[in-house]
């Protein structure tokens, strides 16, 4: 376990070396020039839209991050050859896929934590400014219920930065990079596949899909902005299944990705 | 021991960007004088289609939806500015159309939208038709909205002057659970005295008071506004009428009115516009300048006899 952590520490301090956690400042600031700005165009729909933004912004940053550090968390190591000497100490080829996973996820929540106080310093500052924006939006300002929605992105992010992670086992930076941006988008298409049989009259194509839609991830459910700003009530029953089909996708992934990495020949 | 490396100074470098960005600012400023990017004649939406568009948007379509409805905005604003021969309100229906698509439960599109689309000529396309499919749309979609339904029965009862449909909208909201209880009285007073200008009045009132959006707040002191120039036209035609008995002809401008009547100056409308007078006639109406112009058919509300 020791080794796990202290592969996940240095993925940590690389990420902050690499000026990361600068995309929180980004956010922060393009909310606040979002909130004046849209409230000149909006017609009194400022709450609504600075909650959407702000989630939004959530997930891409959040997304960016798991995408571009995931991809290069093994491959990195091997194209500088630091792979070599990394393996050489105590660790074995598990213990560092999963503390280079460990390493993202703790940099993703730490950015995701910094940009959820800002995102609620927003919306404290519109709230004290323009107090009469609450009255007409369909969920008060400062609404808790914002942590539902983060929180599955958070959860989406880790099961992006397993894939990540299981695709820079074997390929280049650059495919990595497409397949897995490629999947994430077949995530969120996912749930077509499962009523495919009433599109087509073809029983094995349709059988074909519905394999295909529980073998993918299917991110669609991860997605409750819309039902979280429009103060639609989210089940926990839903909230608790879709987090426990994120560990276990999750789980999944990075069992694929320490089979790889333990047959991959570095010589 | 070695000599740690002195770092060359920059200064000149940041002296030479200040200096390129703002000849970068003048060459702009200069090319905008002379060059103005082609627009087409009308507007184009590349994607009309509401599904195709929440498909692409993948799991942003709520912000999708925020952009393109402060487009609707601007485009409306956009239009309203121009020269009223250059108003051409083609895109609004196919817009709000498309944020309801990608987001079903934006309330506002759907209330806003109707009064932007309702809005009869210079002031919109007065499309009631559109209107009321934009708002069946959101009732479709969420059948307990009853805002929805009242709506619809506004759009009956003040632009197409169809009291007896108005009140069935008006009783239709009130049934649906949650309503406000105004709605039932209203619908009957609708039903009884549709048209006439006090339960005009008397509707209005309450969206202006009760009405949980100050926007629609907003529109109905607008309405009242309207209404109050209205009884002031009604008013000051009497007043000419008056007169061309007592002189065998209309009065030829204010002044000789005012003068008749004793009053201390010209009448305004409750924007503070004067009112004008038509010397050939002597009927008395409202200028285009005013806020409040048009006026709605006076059909559609007409005064108490």
């Amino acid at each position: 376990m020791r080794a796990i952590l202290l592969v996940a520490g240095a993925v940590f301090r690389e990420s902050v070396r690499d000026r990361v956690p600068y995309s929180m400042v980004l956010f922060a600031v393009l909310l606040m020039a979002a909130s004046y700005l849209i409230s000149q165009m909006t017609a009194g729909q400022d709450l609504k839209i600075i909650k959407d933004l702000g989630l939004a912004s959530i997930a891409v940053f959040g997304l960016l991050i798991a995408v571009f550090i995931g991809i290069g968390l093994v491959s990195k190591e091997v194209e500088r050859k630091s792979v070599y000497a990394l393996l050489s100490k105590p660790i074995s080829r598990p213990q560092f896929i999963l503390g280079k996973f460990l390493g993202l996820v703790l940099t993703l929540v730490v950015n995701i934590g910094a940009m959820t106080a800002a995102f609620y310093a927003v919306l404290l500052y519109m709230n004290i400014v323009n107090p009469n924006l609450q009255i007409a939006a369909p969920a008060p300002s400062l609404d808790p219920r914002l942590l539902i929605a983060i929180g599955l992105i958070l959860a989406e992010l880790m099961v992006v930065t397993a894939v990540a992670l299981f695709f820079s086992t074997f390929s280049s930076p650059l495919l990595a990079t497409v397949l897995t941006l490629g999947l994430w988008v077949a995530g969120h298409f996912n749930a077509d596949l499962r009523n495919f049989e009433s599109v087509i009259d073809n029983p094995a194509a349709a059988w074909i899909a519905l394999v295909a839609y529980y073998a993918l991830p299917n991110l669609a459910p991860f997605d409750v902005k819309a039902e979280v700003v429009h103060g639609v009530p989210v089940t926990l029953r839903h909230v608790g299944l879709t987090l426990t089909y994120a560990v276990l996708y999750t789980g999944v992934l990075l069992t694929a990705a320490i089979a790889v990495f333990r047959r991959r020949d570095f010589k | 021991m070695t000599a740690g490396r002195i770092a060359p100074s920059n200064g000149l470098l940041y002296l030479a960007m200040a200096a390129l960005l703002v000849l970068a600012v003048v060459a702009q400023a200069v090319r905008d004088r002379g060059w103005q990017p082609y627009e087409p004649p009308s507007d184009v939406m590349w994607i009309q289609s509401g599904p195709l568009a929440d498909r692409l948007a993948l799991s942003f379509d709520n912000l999708t939806a925020d952009l393109y409805w402060m487009r609707v905005v601007v485009y409306y604003g956009g239009q309203r500015r121009s020269a009223v021969a250059a108003r051409n309100y083609d895109q609004l229906f196919p817009l709000l159309d498309l944020v309801t698509s990608l987001d079903p439960q934006f309330r506002i599109a759907y209330r806003f939208g109707s009064i932007f689309l309702a809005e009869p000529p210079p002031g919109g396309p007065g499309r009631v038709d559109q209107a009321i499919q934009l708002l069946e749309k959101g009732l479709e979609r969420d059948p307990k909205r009853w805002e929805y339904a009242l709506d619809i029965g506004f759009v009956y009862y003040w632009w197409v002057g169809d009291y007896a449909k108005a009140a069935e909208w008006f009783r239709r909201a009130g049934d649906i659970p949650g309503a406000a209880e105004w709605l039932a009285p209203l619908a009957a007073v609708t039903l009884a005295e549709g048209g006439n200008r006090e339960s005009s009045r008397r509707l209005w009132t309450e969206l202006r008071d009760r009405g949980d959006l100050d926007w629609i707040k907003r529109t109905a002191s607008h309405r009242l506004q309207q209404l109050d120039a209205m009884d002031a036209i009604d008013e000051l035609n009497h007043s000419t009428q008056r007169f061309a008995a007592r002189h065998g002809r209309p009065p030829a401008d204010w002044r000789e009115l005012a003068a008749a009547e004793r009053w201390r100056g010209i009448p305004l409308d409750p924007s503070a516009e004067p009112f004008v007078l038509d010397p050939q006639t002597g009927r008395v109406g409202l200028s285009p300048k005013s806020g409040l112009w048009p006026l709605p058919d006076g059909s559609s509300v007409r005064a108490r006899p």
